[in-house]
């Protein structure tokens, strides 16, 4: 029955579907397309407007503390000295340590999901598993952070301390809330973006490439590591700059587990701070002056997140270039 | 049939809001913010308080002392809470006038994490010199001497304070201050004061905050307000008082701290060092702040139930929730002030 009716439908219908658009549907069609157009353009002028407002209401501290507020440390509400040296310092290493950890985990079961090691349906459901960890809130990572993964640590970290004491990652004792919880679980954090990203571009590497390489003798991890990951580095490193970017933003997580203590140290163990969390804690009981002065870092972060999406799409287009030309 | 179904949705969704919107119209709602310190009692009473006057809705809000006088001067709430009161000059941007009225009263407490150590005693000059990062380990013959017998680990003490401006630091910096010349030459009294740099410390939001760390980081102190340690189940410092005795937190501790203070006028009082053999030093209260004019008198005439209700139905849960009972004579002067609010 089915069958037969959809012969009908098509065969007598077959010659509407040529016919010119009514006007109607050109209506629509001009309906859709400004609509589309507000709504690209809205997008853009929203970010300019934060960037005007937080600009705005930065100007005042801007001018009065200058670039000098970028490389000081001190911050005293009481006498309205601000620096926020420490906060940029905590800022780039967390999201590093985060981004070497989460990448070399992501970018790792990407190529596990994706050339085969496993049975198709079970590939499907890892990598929803993987995806999962994205939907995980802020603040539950805080506390798996403090409850869950502070005490597995605390032993290692004391052990490393007591005996490599000496060597500048390891040369102050943890307390438990420092660098290193917060680093691991950010770059846990931005995990599923990276794996997620990646896949995508090993997926992406036509078949034919592969089978090329398999043809010209190579082992399978050869394949995997000469042909197959440099083809799709453009994509993997679009995935590496916006898991950056997320790791650059976190706040809560972060707020939670770093220790909030203006430190510039390079130990892995020393509390730190980041800009995000500066801002979360500082500005419900801030002042007109210290508010200026938040708007300030808040464009710091802005600018820190800009240079690096732009490093990052300078890096894409590079590469992608150079996998054109091969 | 999608346009008729549409069209259904419409209508009941429609249906539902006007319903709602009538259903609210009989109700008074009070919204206030400030404090998190009385945030548990706080919320238990208003919830309490609604429960008893239907029609009557607290929303509360515990964003902290700083950021509740913010809104009260904007405008934005009806009332606000505050450890810390009110500045002079703050009061002065209030047109009509402003009531504070403390409300409960609570303690500040040292808590510690110290594997196998409990029962800990800290006298007067070994917990000033924690927070001037003087005493940095726990083995310090400071501690040692008021603990005759305890082993002590040379485990290295982690100072954890409040990341964000509070009034719970603001109380305990009033103390420290008022005992040490030293620690209010150089740290002083603020909501969030520049500790010194050497000492060993981390920071965390809220007071809930600050309990998870000191509950997490080996060889923690911190200070957070006895309620949330109580509820946390945190090992707190007996201190030593102005007498030298060793007062452990806890309500007959915090009776005799407040029994030895007189409330001024303006019903702000600090209990920054009480006398007294049996009093626990450090000590406040908490005060919620009414503008003296309203211009709706339906909704000052509830303010005033709310909070004769909170003086004469709240006190009695204050104990069990870690809270110090007003004294009898005060709430007689509170409910006297009360009448102010128009």
């Amino acid at each position: 029955m089915a069958a037969e009716n959809r012969e009908e439908s098509i065969l007598p219908h077959a010659e509407t579907l040529a016919a010119p658009p009514t006007t109607v549907d050109k209506i629509f069609d001009k309906c859709f397309r400004t609509l589309t157009l507000v709504f690209t353009w809205a997008t853009v002028l929203l970010l300019a407007f934060i960037v005007f407002r937080i600009g705005g209401q930065a100007l005042p501290a801007i001018k009065e503390y200058g670039l000098g507020l970028l490389v000081s440390s001190d911050w005293d509400v009481n006498n309205n000295q601000f620096g926020i040296w420490p906060q940029i310092w905590g800022t780039l290493y967390s999201s590093l340590l985060a981004l070497v950890l989460g990448g070399f985990f992501g970018i790792t079961i990407a190529i596990f999901l994706t050339q085969d090691f496993l049975p198709h349906k079970l590939e499907i459901i890892l990598k929803n598993i993987v995806e999962l960890l994205a939907a995980i809130p802020s603040v539950v990572y805080g506390l798996w952070g403090i409850y869950v993964l502070i005490p597995i640590l605390q032993p290692t970290a004391d052990k490393l301390h007591s005996s490599f004491g000496w060597f500048p990652l390891f040369s102050t004792s943890f307390s438990g809330f420092g660098m290193f919880s917060a680093a691991l679980v950010l770059s846990i954090m931005i995990l599923p973006t990276i794996a997620a990203i990646s896949q995508d571009a090993l997926r992406a590497v036509p078949g034919k490439t592969k089978e090329a390489a398999f043809g010209m003798g190579t082992t399978r991890w050869e394949a995997i590591l000469r042909v197959i990951l440099p083809t799709a580095s453009g994509g993997i490193s679009g995935a590496l700059v916006l898991g950056l970017g997320r790791a650059l933003g976190e706040t809560m997580a972060l707020a939670m587990l770093v220790g909030n203590s203006a430190t510039v140290s390079l130990s892995l163990f020393s509390p730190a701070s980041t800009l995000a969390a500066l801002l979360a804690l500082n500005f419900p009981e801030a002042d007109l002056n210290q508010t200026g002065v938040l708007m300030y870092a808040a464009c710091t972060l802005l600018l820190i997140t800009l240079v690096v999406n732009m490093l990052g799409t300078l890096i894409i287009s590079t590469t992608t270039t150079k996998g054109g030309e091969r | 049939m999608k346009v008729r179904k549409f069209i259904t949705i419409a209508a009941v969704s429609l249906a539902l809001t006007v319903a709602g919107s009538s259903a609210f119209a009989g109700k008074v709602k009070l919204v206030g913010s400030g404090a998190s310190f009385p945030y548990p009692i706080y919320s238990t009473w208003f919830s309490q308080f609604s429960k008893a006057n239907s029609g009557i809705q607290v929303n509360y809000q515990s964003k902290g002392s700083g950021a509740g006088i913010r809104d009260f001067l904007n405008g934005v709430v009806d009332f606000a809470a505050s450890d810390a009161a009110m500045k002079e000059e703050e009061m002065a941007k209030v047109k009509d006038g402003v009531q504070l009225l403390p409300m409960t009263a609570g303690e500040v407490v040292l808590a510690y994490n110290l594997k196998g150590v409990k029962d800990l005693k800290l006298s007067r000059k070994a917990y000033t010199g924690i927070f001037l990062g003087k005493v940095k380990t726990w083995n310090d013959p400071l501690i040692a001497d008021a603990n005759p017998g305890m082993k002590l680990p040379a485990t290295p003490i982690t100072v954890v304070a409040r990341a964000d401006s509070s009034g719970t630091t603001y109380v305990l910096t009033k103390h420290l201050s008022a005992i040490s010349p030293e620690f209010a030459e150089k740290v002083g009294v603020a909501k969030q004061p520049s500790w010194p740099t050497d000492i060993n410390m981390i920071k965390s939001p809220k007071n809930a905050g600050v309990n998870a760390s000191i509950k997490r980081a080996t060889g923690a102190i911190g200070y957070t307000e006895y309620a949330y340690a109580r509820m946390a189940k945190l090992n707190m410092v007996s201190l030593e008082n102005k007498e030298g005795s060793y007062v452990a937190p806890g309500l007959t501790g915090g009776q005799a701290a407040l029994a030895n203070v007189e409330i001024p006028e303006n019903m702000i009082a600090w209990v920054s060092d009480p006398a007294g053999k049996d009093s626990y030093p450090i000590a406040t209260y908490t005060w919620m702040i009414f503008h003296k004019k309203y211009a709706d008198a339906g909704k000052a005439r509830v303010l005033r139930k709310m909070v004769n209700y909170c003086l004469d139905n709240g006190q009695a849960i204050a104990d069990q929730m870690g809270y110090i009972p007003l004294p009898a004579n005060v709430i007689a002067q509170v409910k006297v002030a009360a009448e102010n609010i128009k």
